[in-house]
C-alpha cells in the first residue's frame, strides 16, 4: 500500500501505460461489441418480412415536393419554421429541396 | 454580567471579529473574496453557472462560518472529516460522530463521501444522452479513447511533482473533463484536494470555446478541418434499447469499479430509450438532476476551508488540470488524423477533440470550428459519437486508478 502512495516515476510510468492501455483495449472491445449487436439487428431487420399495410390504415401520400412528416421534439412548431428557413438560407438552397427528419433541443447542461 | 462585557462578547464571536482574531482568519477573508470572483464568473460570465454559482456560494458559507478553533456555529467542519479518514482514529468511518456533530453542509458532504451524488448525475447524463450517433459509427470509441491520453500523462507529471498516488490519479482525471467522475474519484482518493480538482475539472470544461480551437489548428491542416463527412445511418430502437444493456454488462464485468458511474449512466439512458418508463427519464433529467445539482455543489464548495485551499498544491493542481485537459485534447485530435489517414480523408479529424467528454460542449466546437472553413459543413452529429463515448471512456479511466490506488 505504502509503494502505491509515495510511488516512484517509474512505476507511476508503468501504471500509466497499463491505464491508457486498459481504457483502450476496454474501447476497442466494446466497439466490437456494438458492431456485432449492430450487425446482427441489421441483419435480422432486412430478414424480417415487411407485413403488409391494411388498405384502410393507408396514410395519404404527401403531397408532390412535400418532404413527407416532421418529427419535433422539444420544439415547438414556430420555432421549427425558423430554425428551417436558418438552415436553408445558410445552405444556399430553396426550403423546398431540402427534407428535415427531425428537430430537437439540444439541453445546456453538461456532464 | 453587565451589558458592556455582553456586547464585547458579541463582538469577539462576530465573524468580523473572526477574520482578524483568529489564526489564519484573514485566509478566510481571501476565500471569501474568492467566491465573490467565482459568482461573478458564473452569474455575469455564465461560466457553468448551473455548479459555479452553487460551488462558489458553497466556499462563501463555509468560509463565513468556519474559522480554526471556533467550529461550533460551522456548517461544514473540516476536522469531522479528518477524523472520519484518520485509521487511528476512534471515529474512523464513523457516520455517527460525524452525524452527532455535522452543521448543514456536512450532512449534504455524507452525499459526496458516499458517492451518491455523482452517480445520480450520470443517472440524469444518461437520460440526457443520445448514444445514436455513436451507434451509428461504433468507431467514434476508438476517438473516446485516444482522448483519456491527458489523463495518465497528467497523472504520471503529478507523481514526478510530488503528490501521492491517490492524488495523482485524482488530477490526472480533470483531463477527463467529466465533472462527476473527477468528484467521484477524488471523493474516494483524495478528499483533502476536492474543491480545488472540481473548481479546475469545471473551469476548463466552461474554457473549451477557448482552449480547444486554438489545439485544433495546430493539429489539422486546412484541408483536413475541410471535410465533409457522410450521412450515418439511421439507427433502430431496438439497438438503442440494447445498447445500455450490452454496455453496463460488458464493461462492469470487465471493470467492476466503474460499476456505480457505468451502472446509472447505462439505467438513466434505458429509462430514455425503452419508451415504457418516460416518467422516470423525465425526472432523472430533469427534477432529480437539478435536486442533485444543487446539493452536489454547494457540498463541493464547503470544502474549499481556507486553510486547506490555500497553498501551493492548489496552483500545481490548477496547472496540471490545464495540461491534462490540453493533452487529452491532442490525443483525441491524433487519434482523428489517424483515422482520417486510415479512411482515405473521409474522416474529419476535427471529431477527435470532442472525445474529452464534457457533452455537447466539445462537440459544439468541433461543428463551429469546422463550419468556419466550410460553411456547408456539419460535424454536430458526428462529434457527439466521440463526445458521448468520452464519457464512458473517461468512466473507465476512473475505474482502472479507482482498483490501482483505491485500496
Amino acid at each position: 500500500m505504502n509503494e502505491l502512495i509515495n510511488m516512484s516515476v517509474g512505476d507511476a510510468g508503468m501504471t500509466a501505460i497499463l491505464g491508457y492501455l486498459v481504457v483502450f483495449s476496454g474501447l476497442v472491445l466494446l466497439m466490437f461489441v456494438v458492431m456485432l449487436v449492430g450487425k446482427v439487428m441489421t441483419s435480422k431487420a432486412k430478414a424480417e418480412p415487411v407485413p403488409a399495410a391494411p388498405a384502410v390504415e393507408k396514410t395519404p401520400e404527401p403531397a408532390p415536393g412535400a418532404a413527407g412528416e416532421l418529427k419535433l421534439y422539444d420544439t415547438d412548431p414556430r420555432d421549427a419554421a425558423m430554425i428551417m428557413a436558418i438552415v436553408a438560407d445558410a445552405l444556399g438552397k430553396p426550403i423546398n429541396e431540402l427534407r428535415f427528419i427531425s428537430i430537437k433541443e439540444v439541453k445546456d447542461d453538461e456532464v | 454580567m453587565n451589558i458592556l462585557d455582553s456586547l464585547q462578547k458579541l463582538v469577539m464571536e462576530s465573524g468580523f471579529a473572526s477574520f482578524f482574531i483568529t489564526d489564519g482568519g484573514w485566509k478566510n477573508l481571501i476565500m471569501v473574496l474568492l467566491a465573490f470572483a467565482l459568482l461573478y464568473l458564473g452569474i455575469v460570465k455564465k461560466y457553468e453557472p448551473l455548479l459555479l454559482c452553487g460551488i462558489a456560494f458553497g466556499c462563501l458559507l463555509t468560509n463565513l462560518s468556519y474559522f480554526v478553533g471556533q467550529g461550533e456555529n460551522a456548517l461544514y467542519h473540516p476536522e469531522l472529516w479528518a477524523a472520519f479518514l484518520d485509521e487511528t482514529s476512534p471515529y474512523y468511518h464513523s457516520y455517527g460522530h460525524i452525524m452527532s456533530n455535522a452543521g448543514l453542509l456536512d450532512f449534504f458532504y455524507i452525499g459526496v463521501k458516499a458517492g451518491i451524488y455523482p452517480s445520480l448525475i450520470f443517472l440524469g447524463v444518461g437520460a440526457m444522452t443520445d448514444f445514436g450517433p455513436l451507434l451509428a459509427n461504433p468507431k467514434s470509441l476508438l476517438l473516446g479513447a485516444a482522448a483519456q491520453l491527458g489523463v495518465f500523462l497528467a497523472f504520471f507529471l503529478a507523481i514526478c511533482i510530488g503528490f501521492t498516488g491517490p492524488e495523482a490519479a485524482s488530477i490526472g482525471i480533470i483531463g477527463g473533463a467529466d465533472g462527476p467522475t473527477a468528484i467521484y474519484l477524488t471523493s474516494k482518493l483524495a478528499p483533502q484536494l476536492l474543491g480545488p480538482i472540481a473548481i479546475a475539472a469545471y473551469s476548463y470544461m466552461a474554457l473549451i470555446p477557448m482552449i480547444q480551437p486554438p489545439l485544433m489548428k495546430l493539429m489539422t491542416t486546412e484541408k483536413m478541418r475541410k471535410v465533409k463527412m457522410e450521412q450515418t445511418r439511421e439507427v433502430s430502437k431496438k439497438e438503442k434499447i440494447i445498447f445500455p444493456i450490452v454496455v453496463a454488462t460488458f464493461v462492469i464485468l470487465l471493470l467492476p469499479s466503474t460499476a456505480p458511474l457505468i451502472g446509472c449512466l447505462m439505467l438513466g439512458n434505458l429509462f430514455r430509450e425503452c419508451g415504457v418508463t418516460d416518467r422516470l427519464s423525465d425526472t432523472a433529467q430533469n427534477a432529480l438532476m437539478n435536486i442533485v445539482t444543487i446539493f452536489l455543489a454547494t457540498s463541493v464548495g464547503a470544502t474549499m476551508v481556507a486553510q486547506s485551499f490555500l497553498n501551493w498544491k492548489t496552483l500545481m493542481i490548477i496547472g496540471l488540470g490545464l495540461v491534462s485537459f490540453m493533452i487529452s485534447t491532442i490525443g483525441g485530435l491524433f487519434g482523428g488524423r489517424v483515422m482520417y489517414r486510415l479512411s482515405g480523408g473521409r474522416i474529419n479529424p476535427l471529431i477527435g477533440s470532442a472525445g474529452v467528454s464534457a457533452v455537447p460542449m466539445a462537440a459544439r466546437v468541433s461543428q463551429d470550428v469546422a463550419k468556419k472553413y466550410n460553411k456547408s459543413n456539419y460535424l454536430l452529429m458526428h462529434a457527439m459519437g466521440p463526445n458521448v463515448a468520452g464519457v464512458i471512456g473517461s468512466a473507465i479511466a476512473a475505474g482502472f486508478l479507482l482498483s490501482i490506488f483505491g485500496g
